[in-house]
């Protein structure tokens, strides 16, 4: 397995309002395969959004070396290897729903035929078709959601960034909208999705692995691989090795593996 | 990170969105416009009875108050000054109102031109700011100094320089300019740059040039502001022109009509004052026309927005 994106002993410093150098990300070293469905979690203020704006190079890296599909970050960025997915969904309040999908294919030249013919089956996709021309305000924050996975994907970018993408959505929508994302994810092949969250629950459904970080400055705590058969549903939810993953996510999250922690009881 | 996601679930806002709610505002917005406008008028006509009622001077303790400017020299009657309009200012000439119509269109066509270069200068002005923090800071100073500079005190050199250029007729759209300008500066620029900052990494994330990050993000996002600057304009530049005319030796328009029966005020004040009424009218219909072009470009916004 070849790796899509290689990082190697990446570090991120910001300079604090006070001048202060803040150390936000420390010695991070990960290698994401290609096709892998992969999350980034951590409490507030870890460094995970900033190791993905790294990725998608929306912010550079103090030190370390990042490739993205075998080349620097920027390079990437500018083959337009990736597409990305805000927490919010970013649509442009002046165009209608089609116009937003059609907007990355507007910037990447693409004919209007072939701008119109890729937008309509990217809101096939997120069942989102009876919708072309309303405008962003007349769909719930769920439906645009939907509309910004569209408008990543429309180029077809074979990496997908999402941060934290249904983070502001309510329990229920959020589940649907997992299951949505594991539909898109599993209908095109080879696409690989890094995916930041808070949320434990999430984190486990979605992946192949989770990448769980510690607080500042942000660190690889623990990588834990989700072996949970796929295709998953609702019912995934309810096995035994999903309970058990959730609850290792939670210890290593709590700072330090469900081994430590017992011993630590036992004392 | 902004989290602007709305939680609300999907049917009410479709219901929304397919079936509007009849939408009454404007009927009622007019109304209670036309309501205020009698309300005023009653307010005028009452005072001006109320004081001919004291025979203009209001008895309190051992003093009294001269309430003589609300007697018919001073303040005419609302009838008296819409009369006006239907009576010739001079012997034997047209009845007043197709006079201030003519000079209604001379200053509305100055202002419109002062208008235009004043919102393309403005327009260009915020693009150049927008994109160069070195000339915002160097100029955005000097646009706002501009403005404290009275424009009664550079009008009359405004007149001289372009009539040495050969250019007199432009000097009252250029002082009505003077006045537009700067409104479009400020607004415009806020609109470009106010752009959500994950608007922009989008931007970046699809390797935009600058080009593409002004015509589909900057302007766009811009366009209500513009509008705000542009119905500001509108209104400045009537009153721009109307300024302008006065040094300019131009004798048609409404600003010359305003000198003339403010000299005679005291003969027939209801002259003056239907020439106000009229400058009035022309300022707000200039208003009127940009919030119509508004609403047919600016058509995005959500309907309680607007």
């Amino acid at each position: 397995m070849t790796a899509v994106i290689s990082i190697k002993s990446l570090n991120k410093t910001f300079r604090g309002s006070d001048g202060a150098q803040v150390q936000a990300l420390e010695d991070i070293n990960l290698d994401i395969v290609r096709g892998e469905f992969i999350s980034l979690i951590g409490p507030s203020g870890c460094g995970k959004s900033t190791l993905l704006r790294m990725i998608a190079d929306l912010i550079e890296p103090s030190s370390g070396t990042l490739t993205v599909n075998g080349k620097p970050a920027a390079q990437a960025r500018k083959d337009r290897d990736y597409g990305f997915v805000f927490q919010s969904p970013t649509l442009y309040d002046w165009r209608t729903i089609i116009k937003n999908v059609e907007l990355p294919l507007e910037i990447m030249k693409y004919s209007k035929e072939e701008r119109e013919q890729r937008a309509s089956e990217m809101l096939q996709l997120v069942e989102l078709s009876d919708f072309h021309h309303k405008y962003p305000w007349q769909l719930s924050g769920g439906m645009q959601q939907r509309v910004s996975i569209a408008r990543a994907l429309a180029f077809q970018p074979n990496i997908l960034l999402m941060d934290e993408p249904f983070g502001a959505l309510d329990e229920m929508t959020r589940e649907r909208m997992n299951n949505e994302l594991l539909r898109i994810w599993t209908a095109i092949p080879d696409m690989t999705v890094v995916f930041v969250t808070h949320s434990i629950a999430e984190a486990v459904y979605l992946s192949d692995r989770v990448v769980v970080l510690s607080p500042r400055p942000g660190r690889l705590a623990e990588i834990i691989d989700v072996p949970l058969p796929r295709p998953r549903g609702p019912e995934t939810r309810d096995l035994d090795e999903y309970f058990h993953l959730t609850s290792r996510v939670r210890h290593a999250l709590r700072g330090g593996t469900m081994e430590m922690q017992k011993v630590k009881v036992i004392d | 990170m902004v989290a602007n996601a709305q939680k609300s679930p999907p049917s009410p806002a479709l219901a929304r969105a397919e079936n509007p709610p009849a939408d009454y505002s404007a009927v009622r917005r007019v109304l209670a416009s036309l309501a205020l406008l009698i309300l005023l008028g009653l307010l005028w006509e009452g005072i001006k009875a109320f004081a001919e009622s004291t025979n203009y001077s209001l008895p309190i303790g051992s003093g009294a108050i001269d309430l003589t400017v609300f007697n018919d020299q001073q303040l005419p009657h609302l009838g008296a000054i819409f009369n006006a309009f239907l009576q010739p200012a001079q012997r034997n000439g047209p009845p007043l109102l197709q006079e201030l119509i003519g000079a209604s269109a001379f200053t509305l066509q100055m202002a419109l031109v002062g208008f235009a270069l004043g919102g393309i200068i403005g327009f260009l002005l915020a693009v150049l700011f927008a994109h160069s923090r070195l000339m915002q800071g160097g100029c955005l100073p000097y646009v706002v100094a501009s403005q404290t500079v009275p424009i009664l005190a550079i009008a009359p050199m405004i007149v001289i320089w372009m009539g040495q250029a050969g250019l007199r007729e432009w000097s009252i759209p250029v002082i009505a300019a003077y006045l537009t300008f700067f409104p479009v500066v400020i607004y415009t620029l806020r609109g470009l740059t106010a752009v959500p900052p994950t608007a922009m990494e989008l931007m970046q994330s699809y390797a935009a040039n600058r080009w593409e990050i002004l015509t589909k993000l900057r302007l766009p996002n811009a366009l209500p502001h513009i509008f705000t600057a542009l119905k500001l304009s509108a209104t400045a530049s009537v009153v721009g022109a109307i300024i302008g005319e006065l040094p300019s030796g131009f004798q048609q328009g409404l600003g010359i009509a305003i000198l003339n029966f403010a000299r005679s005020y005291t003969q027939s004040p209801e002259r003056l004052w239907a020439t106000i009424v009229m400058s009035g009218v022309v300022g707000i219909g200039f208003f009127i026309v940009i919030v119509l072009i508004e609403r047919l470009v600016v058509r995005w916004r959500r309907p309680e927005e607007s």
